[in-house]
């Protein structure tokens, strides 16, 4: 009860505004049920994008319409995802997980190759990356599961639970994008998190983890232990494997406090810097806009994700907020994972900085993240007082 | 669909949600701390290092080689210079498949597999994005076939670039030298900023010796490129300063004349102006062509030089080392009369040999039946060995050794180029400590008349007896007469401040012994004489390469060319005002009087009488 006092006056913040005559552009956003402060955060962010892009891209106009129809694309996605009643997601959780699941296999027997790993499947009018559609089957299908049980979850249900987010993550291993793999896992442990796994558990999973690194070592291909071994050492081949590393830290390095300024990075424009537009971007972005423009950015990073927490504690069932708590942090570790790649803290996985990198695909499911999050926002009952 | 809801409390489950959310919130927020922390360490900390290390990223300095100096003669004709060439230049960056590349021009332009090679070589210590030359003096028509194909080739290309070239060639091989591609062991001992840009560096001669004032100062260019080494822009330049250009002391009509005058023979000319120590001929035959050097002489060629008989690469004027022979003889008789050992009317008999008190061992004179009464003089004049036999053993070795290396024999001249050889004046110190052996009164005597252990560098004995006829004031032999750079022209110390104290009567007396020497009726150089209007002194010399045995007779006809005498003549005109001191060593060439003389002679009038022109050696045959 007490918790629940706690959350009243939030809600009656939203039920006052309810009840006040509505503003005309506040009852037409209702209608399109858009949640303004997420969507400024994102709006911001896609703009900065833009800003950041023309400059890696060598001021490359195509470059940045391309991204334009993508935003636009994913925009339109989110808004469609957010008029869809969260009771639909929940419904629909177990089938969309399965469908991800053997289009995942399906990839891995007629899939395409790009750049040495199979990630694609032509659908004849566009290509279609089931890795990414699975990012967010998967959290829904653990928080349909989990919201359909007594939580915490008993070691049996946690089985399960495991089993169902070890399948993607084997199949996105194979193909092989370690990163994407890492990543659907630690989405779908995160609704375990968040539906109360004991701490207890998570600390010997974490062992059990760490004493399984070599036998993972072992699996791993040459590419991923060059990362690795890079990773510790990038100074050890500073022309080869290193050299990646090295030219990021050196352009994040010399921007300095205040940066370059605007199209001012030498790193990027003089292509000492590989991957600059797309998951090397925060090193042009940290060269031309210094130690302030990077704090600016992780602190627009940090108030979308504190909405979207607010968003999920205001959820009003178990299976909207995990899915939203699961959304979140999983939007953060994608920031985490890409800035601590490039500033030489974590190890160089294939992951794009969230709405800033160029690319697509990601772009979109990112942004139906969001919609759903708005969808549950949105669709909320009010409570009579 | 149908499930089955276990019981649930959705207060609990929220208020762990809320706690979770919670616990993760500070967890993000102490991870942004992390990421933080990591760019104030990287951006504040580390920026000057990585502003470093981004500037020298982008920013080459590309080297402006500066144009060598142009070698001139004493008259200003150019002995050495730089033309354009054009050369077929590779950078291998730029080169995708660079083996089929090479192949295919190889096909294109007939290129040896040697020279493959040697780019090859080349390419393994050259600068990243350096253009390296394949093929160098390409033919107009090589570079129109070449023109042609050249969108085929990205990263090859044609350039025009200046080369050293040697008009003079043979002339002045032993002397200017030449320069050649810079090699390993050179590049170690170069200043490596200065000879960025530069691909080729003096090898012997005058190029070699003048170097640092021949290159230059190489300018410097900083260029901001990108990550493929493509400039975008100049940033800022300074120009390079070109070489200086030096004025040789030689005379090129005078080196061509002793050069010809040595056609046949193996040997050497070294003339000096007396007064100013101008090296006016500088001469060793058989010569070789430097400008192959330049871009490249093919290893048959070089082993056909370095493998010839006659030598052709080894610079006899520098650093052969001959014995001095009868030349040493005024010098010898000049001690004499300084010791006041003998005088100048001193008569001695010559029976055609010399004994030793107690000793069974014939000293033999040239002359088998002798030469009779001798004094000084005739011995001078009809180069008397027994004479000199005699005064030797009076003088003894230490006395000839401290007289003879005023005269700078047995030291290195210090003349402008290197390598030089210092010859051998024999003592008893010298003797003990290379031989470990005591020296022998028969030593004396053969050093008496230049054999045995003496040796002498034909620029050694050219620098003696311009010192003689210098009344005793030290020549130093030099070829630069001035260095000129847009700075500053300087004139290397030539004066020197040695001076032989000489009795005037003595050394009068030496030289109108030496004016016999050719003007004499019984001369060992008496062909000289005629068609002159000036006075020649002089002395022969013939230096044994052989030594005849005891009871044998040297017949000259029947010996190996190989083994025949060394002719030498050492000489300086006008007598009673020198001008021109000229030493002459023809190897193998027999009698000096016959084959050395003339040659020395054709020097002097050629520098004394300008103008006589070819009816003087007319006048010669008479």
């Amino acid at each position: 009860m007490q918790a629940l006092k706690e959350r009243w006056p939030l809600q009656t913040e939203t039920k006052g505004e309810h009840f006040h005559p509505p503003s005309v552009i506040g009852t037409i956003l209702r209608k399109l049920h858009i949640d303004i402060p997420l969507f400024i955060g994102l709006f911001l962010a896609c703009a900065l994008s833009f800003l950041i892009l023309y400059s890696a891209s060598g001021q490359n106009v195509a470059v940045l319409i391309r991204q334009a129809a993508r935003i636009g694309l994913a925009f339109v996605v989110m808004i469609v995802l957010a008029h869809i009643n969260p009771r639909q997601f929940y419904r629909h959780s177990a089938m969309l997980y399965v469908v991800g699941v053997m289009l995942l296999i399906a990839v891995l027997v007629v899939g395409l190759v790009g750049k040495g790993a199979q990630r694609w499947l032509d659908l004849g009018f566009f290509r279609f990356q089931p890795s990414e559609m699975i990012k967010i089957t998967t959290p829904m299908m653990i928080a349909w599961y989990l919201s359909g049980i007594a939580l915490p979850p008993k070691p049996k249900q946690l089985l399960m639970a495991g089993i169902m987010i070890i399948i993607p993550t084997v199949l996105i291993a194979k193909q092989p994008d370690l990163g994407t793999s890492l990543l659907v896992a630690s989405s779908g442990a995160a609704v375990l998190f968040f539906a109360g796994l004991s701490w207890r558990f998570m600390m010997a999973t974490g062992l059990v983890l760490t004493s399984l690194a070599p036998v993972l070592w072992h699996f791993m291909r040459d590419y991923q232990r060059g990362r690795v071994l890079t990773f510790l050492n990038p100074e050890a081949d500073p022309m080869g494997k290193g050299y990646h590393i090295i030219q990021s830290k050196i352009a994040i390095g010399s921007g300095g406090i205040h940066g370059k300024g605007w199209l001012g990075s030498t790193q990027s424009n003089l292509d000492f810097l590989p991957e600059s537009s797309t998951d090397f971007i925060f090193a042009v972005f940290a060269e031309e806009f210094g130690l302030s423009g990077c704090l600016g950015l992780l602190i627009l990073y940090l108030l979308i994700i504190s909405r979207c927490f607010y968003i999920a504690v205001q959820a009003q069932d178990t299976y909207n907020r995990l899915l939203a708590g699961s959304l979140t942090l999983t939007f953060f570790v994608y920031v985490f994972v890409n800035i601590g790649m490039v500033i030489g803290v974590l190890p160089v996985v294939g992951v794009p900085l969230p709405l800033i990198s160029y690319g697509g695909t990601s772009m979109v499911t990112l942004l139906a993240g969001f919609g759903i999050l708005m969808s549950i926002h949105t669709h909320r009952k009010f409570l009579p007082t | 669909m149908v499930r089955i809801y276990a019981f649930k409390d959705p207060l609990a489950e929220n208020r762990m949600f809320l706690s979770r959310v919670v616990v993760v919130f500070i967890f993000i927020i102490l991870l942004m701390f992390g990421l933080v922390a990591r760019l104030i360490y990287l951006q504040i900390t580390g920026h000057e290092h990585y502003s470093t290390m981004a500037k020298s990223n982008r920013i080459k300095s590309v080297p402006l080689p500066p144009t060598r100096g142009i070698i001139y003669d004493r008259e200003g004709r150019v002995l050495a210079e730089n033309t354009p060439s054009y050369s077929l230049e590779l950078v291998p960056e730029q080169i995708k498949d660079l083996n089929s590349t090479l192949l295919r021009l190889q096909s294109l332009l007939n290129i040896s597999d040697e020279k493959i090679a040697q780019f090859l070589k080349q390419k393994k210590r050259a600068k990243h994005f350096s253009s390296i030359p394949l093929l160098l003096r390409l033919t107009d028509e090589e570079v129109a076939r070449f023109s042609v194909v050249r969108p085929h080739f990205p990263g090859v290309d044609v350039y025009a670039r200046l080369v050293r070239h040697y008009p003079y060639d043979f002339l002045t091989a032993h002397v200017v030298g030449y320069v050649g591609r810079i090699n390993e062991k050179e590049l170690k001992n170069l200043p490596v900023s200065e000879y960025r840009g530069t691909h080729y560096v003096g090898k012997i001669g005058i190029e070699k010796f003048y170097e640092r004032q021949l290159h230059g100062q190489t300018g410097y260019s900083e260029i901001e490129t990108n990550a493929q080494g493509r400039a975008i822009k100049t940033i800022s330049s300074s120009d390079p300063e070109p070489g200086a250009n030096i004025y040789l002391t030689l005379d090129i009509d005078l080196q061509k004349t002793a050069y010809d005058a040595l056609q046949g023979y193996k040997g050497a000319v070294v003339a000096i102006e007396i007064k100013t120590g101008d090296v006016l001929v500088f001469i060793s035959r058989p010569g070789f062509d430097p400008n192959p050097f330049v871009y490249g002489i093919s290893q048959k060629a070089y082993n056909a030089l370095q493998l010839s008989e006659d030598r052709p690469l080894f610079n006899r004027a520098l650093r052969g080392q001959y014995p001095p022979g009868s030349t040493i003889k005024p010098f010898i008789g000049l001690a004499g009369l300084e010791y006041n050992i003998t005088e100048f009317q001193h008569n001695l008999y010559c029976p055609g040999f010399y004994q030793l008190p107690k000793f069974k061992h014939k000293y033999r004179d040239w002359k088998k039946w002798g030469h009779g009464l001798v004094d000084l003089n005739d011995a001078i004049t009809q180069s008397c060995d027994v004479y000199f036999y005699d005064l030797a053993r009076t003088l003894g070795i230490d006395r000839i050794h401290t007289f003879l290396q005023k005269f700078g024999f047995g030291e290195k001249t210090g003349i402008d180029l290197e390598g030089e050889k210092s010859g051998l004046l024999p003592s008893r110190a010298w003797k003990s400590k290379a031989k470990n052996l005591p020296w022998y009164p028969g030593e004396t005597l053969i050093t008496g008349i230049g054999q045995g252990f003496t040796q002498v560098t034909p620029l050694q004995l050219a620098r003696a007896t311009a010192t003689l006829a210098n009344q005793g004031k030290v020549v130093m032999p030099h070829l630069a007469a001035s260095i000129i750079n847009a700075n500053y022209a300087t004139t290397p110390q030539s004066e020197s401040e040695k001076h032989i104290t000489l009795q005037e009567k003595n050394l009068q007396d030496i030289v109108s012994a030496m004016i016999n020497v050719v003007h004499g009726e019984r001369g060992t150089a008496r062909t000289l004489r005629a068609g002159i209007n000036y006075v020649i002194a002089g002395k022969t010399g013939t230096a044994q390469v052989f030594t005849v045995k005891q009871e044998e007779k040297y017949k000259e006809e029947e010996l190996d060319i190989k083994l025949r005498d060394h002719a030498l003549f050492m000489s300086f005109a006008p007598a009673n005002d020198p001008q021109i001191a000229v030493a002459v060593i023809v190897e193998n060439g027999g009698h000096g009087g016959s084959v050395a003389a003339p040659i020395a002679g054709k020097i002097m009038k050629q520098f004394l009488m300008p103008h006589a022109g070819s009816e003087g050696e007319m006048a010669i045959a008479n």
